[in-house]
């Protein structure tokens, strides 16, 4: 087993560690859209943070790794559980990479054809999705995938089941992962109705201070001469993040959301102009998820402030002959509210 | 001899071997010759005979690639033939990647995260790309995992290895032991005044990715390997530098302190780009001495000098250095470089890749490759005449076989068949001459931005191409970025002739490209106000630039490309109307500061 680099080791980022930390803590969110340049250590925060969360316990044999506990509907567990207690067996958080160019098939599962022609059983054959359950789906260049399957994906990360229903196949089973997609918006763009299903948007940049890329490049080397030992002096902050995550976790169901954050946050969506509800929906998540992070009883409106730009940046309707980012219109929005 | 007396792709495959997993690999650019045969060589040469050495097919398939069923054969044993991968077989070796130009995004991207990837195979690709224009290239994911990026074109070398004969025994074959040197490289120490001015010179070649700074730290580890020494060395930087951070130069570096000399310095390392073809040594390169003083009144004293010094003293030889590599036209080129991936999908290798989606078609006989899917249907259709023979034939091979419902063989299978949705690429031409800038640029520039926002929304693909002065140019290559159009768009300057002709030629030749592609459909848009007055062959005359651009215009109708025409002048003029009627356009004139109206106009011609 090859050990990924540490989540906390990575160099300022900090924009999109806190999103990929909002994500873990509420995955209801509906995926992480992750924006910029290549070799920003996007992948590598996604690994780092999938190792160091706690194993998962899942029922032994069941194709899709389901909770022992939840009341799971998959076909592998109700031939499973309707016998003995089933056994349970302890698995690492799964990071699926979804490479481009991958067929519809591999993505949502298909008919074993092994199987179908040497034995004639019709069996199915779990996808990328089945294996990301419970866990986070990393596609690269999510831009540049075709639009049908991103279609599909985000459909199914919203509902949390893939539904087959081809080739005389009817298999439905459960897939709730975090999407994480990530590209760099100079070479090709998402259409709009896809970018508003990404919970959150960040945009990550390179370092300009020469002293923190010398910093990546020092750990790298470190990691890359002796990663046991590196990812022992780095086990103490990763070990605070999980407690971080997994407290959080707990605390969520208790964070309130006030009527003034409430009203706060459908003020904010109405004046910076954003596209349907699902703005308003995603910003009490997140800000719930933040509050619950900070182990703060209740979102107030700093947690509101600070995530509105994650939250809302991809859902403005875009003006071509209006050069200004996203990010100021939000950024003027917030300080016209907050004065 | 010393390493850096090679030549830089030799030397670029020697740190290769040295550290292939670290390096990812190795683009080796230009075309197929003896120089480059001669760096394959001698890196076949330098790594261990039980290296593995596997090529790798554009068309190979996904279970050929990462190993799966083998279907032919598992359906003529009834069992299950697992195949192995290729990226399994080459594991602890090479993989060579031949016409790297013409990998499509999909197998780019599944390389690239096979590199990434812990726990996998480990090989290091080596790219062959012999595209010829900056469009073909190595795609960018995939050249970002590869660390070095060298031009074997040395005529020495090539001479080198056609000379060398049947026994290919090369003169400058192996100057180092590689398992001696494999040895030495964890024990290299990790150096931070390297890694500083390794980080600066990326930043200062406008490098944003953090990838490049570490590959080159990494090479120039493997360089101190090679050489036997137990630190790197500044010689040792000076070649990742070279090799790793030039090549993917953004930008050029501003010197501090030698902005006089900086003229002459170009000229310098242009004639220095020339001779480096001829082998020459680093040492004696003409960009070097202002560095090298530097250096040598440093080095006697490193501890008395302080730390900040030495670092920025290094890291402006390191810039040095790596500007006399850049690639003679590589920043010319990148000003208006298509962006490879967006664009490139239908047209490469991915041409053959069966559509996946659109409306149904009839399946047909086919094998299954990557993308295509199974007809199981009519693949059982097919295969139940035969059954009674197949039986029979297999009772009498195989005696006692036992039984089966259904014997299938390779020939049976049906393949489902799309039909490719229509892809549109609208090619604005936009007159960008002095009449025209006087008149109403801006207005143009505005109706294209809102045409622009449209095309978006519905994943049409834009080009720009604007004329003015003595040509056309292709601005912007078909492209989905709306980012990357309206910066283009808002860069554009005005004033100079019209040559009208030169546009039109240009509109025409890009748009009969894209529509020879399969589905794909182009229609033009003239932003003009068809005051020609530069003819075809730059010169200025009014008649004759007309001429030209009529006979341009019949060209443009005879290949049947769907135009309109925008007539941006104040008041609509006849010899606008007569150049629309010629290229069968549609003609609109652009009534004063009516953008919106411009835009119904183009929905209409759909």
């Amino acid at each position: 087993m090859s050990i990924p680099f540490p989540f906390s080791a990575i160099v300022a980022q900090d924009e999109m560690k806190l999103a990929i930390l909002i994500a873990a803590v509420e995955p209801a969110i509906g995926g992480l859209l992750v924006l910029g340049d290549r070799g920003t250590g996007k992948s590598t925060a996604v690994r780092g943070l999938a190792a160091l969360l706690p194993k998962m316990r899942a029922v032994q044999g069941c194709r899709y790794h389901c909770d022992p506990s939840a009341n799971s509907a998959c076909e592998d567990c109700v031939r499973l559980k309707s016998g003995a207690k089933p056994k349970t067996e302890e698995l690492p958080v799964p990071v699926v990479d979804l490479p481009l160019g991958a067929s519809e098939d591999r993505v949502l599962g298909a008919l074993d054809l092994e199987r179908a022609l040497s034995q004639g059983i019709k069996v199915f054959e779990p996808g990328l999705l089945a294996r990301a359950h419970r866990g986070f789906l990393y596609i690269d260049e999510v831009n540049l995938l075709e639009d049908h399957l991103v279609d599909l994906l985000i459909d199914v990360a919203a509902s949390g089941e893939n539904v087959i229903e081809r080739e005389g196949l009817s298999v439905r089973h459960p897939a709730r992962f975090v999407l994480v997609g990530s590209g760099n918006p100079e070479e090709g763009e998402l259409r709009p109705q896809l970018l508003d299903r990404f919970g959150l948007s960040v945009e990550v940049k390179t370092p300009t201070e020469i002293a923190q890329r010398v910093e990546v490049v020092r750990r790298r080397d470190a990691f890359e001469r002796d990663p046991a030992s590196f990812v022992a002096l780095w086990a103490k902050q990763d070990v605070k993040v999980r407690r971080q995550i997994l407290q959080a976790r707990e605390r969520l169901p208790e964070v309130v959301v006030g009527d003034a954050v409430l009203y706060r946050a459908s003020e904010l969506c109405v004046a910076v102009n954003s596209d349907g509800l699902r703005g308003e929906l995603t910003l009490m998540r997140a800000a719930r998820a933040l509050a619950a992070l900070q182990a703060s009883p209740e979102v107030t409106q700093e947690h509101l402030r600070q995530i509105a730009v994650p939250a809302l940046r991809h859902r403005l309707r875009r003006n071509p002959l209006d050069d200004t980012g996203s990010s100021e219109r939000i950024e003027r929005a917030l300080a016209e509210l907050w004065n | 001899m010393e390493l850096s007396d090679a030549d830089p792709a030799l030397q670029a495959a020697w740190l290769l071997a040295v550290d292939p997993q670290g390096l990812g690999g190795l683009c080796l650019r230009g075309p197929a010759g003896p120089a480059r045969d001669a760096v394959l060589a001698s890196l076949r040469r330098v790594l261990p005979p039980e290296a593995p050495w596997r090529r790798l097919p554009l068309q190979i398939d996904d279970e050929r690639l990462l190993g799966g069923l083998d279907l032919g054969l598992s359906l003529a044993a009834g069992r299950p033939v697992a195949q192995a991968g290729l990226l399994a077989e080459a594991d602890g070796g090479v993989l060579l990647l031949p016409m790297a130009e013409r990998v499509d995004a999909g197998l780019a991207a599944k390389l690239a995260s096979a590199l990434e990837q812990q726990g996998g195979p480990r090989f290091c690709v080596l790219a062959l790309e012999e595209g010829q224009s900056a469009e073909e290239q190595v795609p960018a994911s995939l050249l970002e995992r590869l660390a070095l990026i060298a031009s074997p074109a040395a005529p020495d070398l090539a001479t080198a290895w056609e000379s060398a004969g049947e026994g290919r025994v090369l003169p400058f074959d192996l100057p180092f032991d590689l398992a001696a040197a494999r040895q030495r490289l964890p024990d290299i120490p990790y150096d931070e005044a390297t890694v500083h001015a390794l980080c600066g010179t990326a930043a200062a070649l406008g490098l944003v990715s953090l990838r490049p700074p570490w590959q080159a730290w990494r090479a120039a580890c493997a360089a101190a390997a090679i050489a036997g020494r137990e630190a790197v060395s500044h010689q040792d930087a000076e070649l990742a530098a070279r090799l790793v951070l030039a090549p993917r130069a953004r930008a050029l570096p501003q010197m501090q302190e030698q902005e006089q000399e900086e003229p002459q310095q170009q000229q310098e390392s242009a004639a220095e780009l020339e001779g480096e073809a001829n082998n020459t040594p680093p040492d004696s390169s003409p960009a070097d001495p202002p560095a090298s003083d530097q250096e040598q009144q440093q080095a006697p004293a490193p501890g008395e000098a302080p730390e900040g010094q030495r670092e920025e003293a290094l890291q402006e030889q390191l810039i040095a250095a790596s500007q006399a590599a850049i690639p003679a036209g590589l920043l010319a080129s990148l000003a208006g470089a298509p962006s490879r991936a967006a664009g490139a999908a239908g047209r490469r290798g991915a041409a053959a890749r069966p559509a996946q989606s659109g409306r149904p078609l009839a399946s047909r006989r086919g094998s299954l490759r990557a993308g295509s899917r199974l007809d199981l249907l009519a693949t059982m259709r097919a295969a139940i005449p035969w059954q009674r023979l197949r039986l029979m034939e297999r009772e009498q091979q195989v005696p006692g076989a036992p039984p089966a419902r259904l014997l299938l063989r390779r020939d049976d299978f049906h393949i489902k068949r799309y039909r490719r949705p229509n892809e549109t690429t609208t090619i604005f031409v936009v007159d960008a001459s002095g009449s025209q800038a006087l008149n109403r640029l801006a207005e143009a520039k505005g109706a294209v931005e809102l045409l622009l926002a449209d095309c978006y929304v519905r994943r049409d693909r834009v080009a720009l191409i604007a004329f003015r002065g003595e040509g056309a140019e292709v601005l912007l290559a078909p492209t989905r970025s709306l980012v990357r159009a309206r910066r283009s768009l808002s860069g554009l300057p005005g004033g100079g002739g019209t040559p009208l002709a030169a546009g039109i030629e240009a509109a025409w030749l890009l748009g009969s490209s894209l529509q020879s592609r399969e589905g794909g459909r182009a229609l033009l848009v003239f932003l003009t106000d068809a005051r020609a007055n530069i003819a075809r062959d730059g010169s200025p005359g009014r008649s004759a630039a007309m001429q030209d651009a009529l006979s341009a215009a019949q060209r443009l109708r005879a290949s049947g490309l769907a135009s309109v025409l925008i007539d941006t002048s104040p008041r609509p003029q006849p010899q606008a109307m007569v150049l629309a009627q010629a290229m069968a356009a549609r003609y609109v004139p652009l009534p004063q500061g009516q953008a919106a109206d411009v835009h119904a106009a183009v929905m209409g011609a759909r």
